[in-house]
């Protein structure tokens, strides 16, 4: 994958800080990794195992564009280190249901047309599963609160709220 | 980013080695906040000391009968832990009111007060910055300054402390519990963050080396009258213009104890034990709670695009210990977003 270009004889070579080994366990799968310490848990997601459903947005925790799950937990991927996540459960869109069979939130964002060019939506939607799971959200207004963390620049909001509330009915329906 | 090496700390005494061996090196919790500043190049430590597998994350009550918060417990867990919600429900509203839910799921306890400020300037390696780059001038006194201090500022700067968490940490006198070279120490909150003097770049009182342990909550929690209000340009997901933890003890109508600290005035988690004083002894009334007030702002100062603050901080105050009193603790000032259908 990360594959260095050899610098030209003329020029100096800069020498690059060592990288580290790192195993990474995403979606149920570990993945051994040769990175430097400094790259995050996203740019580890993205450019190094072309798990490129996690999106960059802002890069700087304030959009949600990048959210995955960690052991459960929805987090901002761009300000962890993918060093400091070894031994956890990583979670990331690629890992919520198949084709055959959607997440149920997934689902329910292509019944409500939760989007528009879709950027935003893998966030979003993992940060839903950790918004259902946590299970402080019940009414409309708890839902936006706690999505607010995610944005949504085609201003989807209206029919993400609808497809979330979705499932947040069904779950308290079936009492999980 | 800058390069540095990354050392998972295994025990409290090797990170606080290990910190005190390296001149360079910076303590790494959750990483919200010191990695958005490696990212800009405002903070370049070479060496990181991961405080993850520290054995600190617990929540637990202490023989005092207080309630100990483990420094590496995320702000998340901290806010809906049954203790925390139901002794110190102030607490929670607080952590409650700031940041976004990721990054309360990452953002530890610990980290929360080592957080900096989040001044434009600051973030900006293009303008003078005091707390930045020592003897450099201050760029938000005569600059764009509508987020900035009116109370304990200096001429040298007028940055702000941007935690909700803390504010609320204040007004319940929290002791903080550090580890260093020379064995622990206890630090009262009120002593830990610092107003910026002659030494901006400096937040807090922290010495070489030194790690956040624990956050100690007393055993009084004022969990019956207490109100964090957040006045804010968005009412989600932003930093506090003013921010009132106000909290009392009642007997009738009477105050018996009452606790008042302020988030977004200063250098520090503002708390005013002078006009918690004016309270004790009074009726809970606006008239009370106005004279309150115009005693914490009695100081404060205003800059070209701040001094809307100084009103905003009078009425705040009035009105989160309304709330406090009627026991409707509300985060937000509008009555439609707190509606519950």
């Amino acid at each position: 994958m990360s594959q260095v270009s050899h610098a030209l004889p003329t020029r100096p070579s800069v020498s690059l800080a060592p990288t580290q080994a790192v195993t990474l366990r995403i979606n149920g799968q570990d993945h051994l990794l040769q990175i430097a310490p400094w790259t995050t848990l996203l740019d580890a997601l993205r450019e190094y195992l072309d798990l490129t459903g996690t999106k960059k947005g802002c890069d700087h925790g304030q959009c949600g564009a990048c959210t995955v799950l960690i052991n459960g937990k929805r987090i901002n991927s761009c300000l962890s280190l993918a060093v400091m996540q070894q031994g956890e459960e990583i979670t990331t869109i690629e890992g919520l249901g198949t084709e055959e069979q959607l997440h149920p939130l997934q689902q329910a964002f292509i019944d409500h047309d939760a989007f528009q060019c879709g950027y935003c939506t893998p966030g979003q939607i993992c940060s839903a599963v950790g918004l259902i799971s946590e299970g402080r959200a019940r009414t409309e207004d708890e839902v936006r609160e706690l999505m607010s963390g995610n944005l949504c620049r085609c201003g989807a909001y209206t029919n993400i709220l609808n497809a979330v509330m979705e499932v947040v009915r069904n779950e308290l329906k079936t009492g999980s | 980013m800058n390069s540095f090496t990354y050392f998972p700390a295994a025990a409290v005494d090797l990170a606080v080695r290990e910190k005190v061996a390296h001149s360079n090196a910076a303590y790494i919790g959750g990483g919200t906040n010191l990695v958005d500043l490696m990212k800009e190049n405002v903070a370049r430590p070479t060496h990181l000391i991961g405080l993850k597998h520290l054995p600190l994350a617990a929540i637990e009550n202490t023989t005092d009968g207080g309630l100990r918060l483990g420094a590496l417990a995320t702000n998340a867990d901290t806010a809906w832990h049954p203790e925390v919600e139901r002794r110190y429900p102030l607490l929670s509203q607080a952590i409650l009111a700031g940041a976004s839910p990721q990054l309360r799921n990452m953002a530890t306890d610990g980290g929360n007060l080592m957080q900096r400020t989040r001044c434009y300037y600051f973030y900006d390696l293009a303008t003078p910055c005091n707390k930045r780059e020592p003897g450099t001038g201050c760029s938000a006194i005569g600059g764009y300054n509508r987020i900035h201090a009116i109370l304990g500022a200096s001429e040298q700067c007028i940055a702000t402390h941007p935690s909700d968490m803390c504010v609320a940490l204040a007004a319940l006198a929290t002791t903080v519990r550090v580890s260093g070279p020379n064995g622990e120490r206890t630090i009262r909150f009120e002593d830990f963050h610092r107003l910026p003097g002659d030494q901006p770049e400096r937040d807090n009182t922290l010495a070489d080396g030194e790690l956040i342990t624990s956050l100690d909550l007393p055993p009084k929690g004022f969990a019956t009258n207490y109100s964090y209000l957040k006045l804010r340009d968005r009412t989600s997901y932003a930093f506090a213009l003013v921010s009132v933890a106000a909290a009392l003890e009642l007997d009738g109508n009477t105050i018996t104890d009452a606790r008042l600290a302020l988030g977004g005035v200063a250098h520090k988690p503002w708390r005013d034990t002078a006009a918690e004083a004016l309270l004790i002894g009074q009726p809970a009334t606006a008239d009370t709670f106005r004279r309150a007030a115009a005693k914490v702002v009695a100081g404060a100062q205003g800059h070209a695009h701040n001094a809307f603050k100084i009103e905003l901080a009078k009425r705040a105050i009035v009105r989160a210990f309304k709330q406090a009193t009627e026991m409707t603790p509300a985060t937000d000032s509008n009555a439609f977003l707190n509606s519950n259908p």
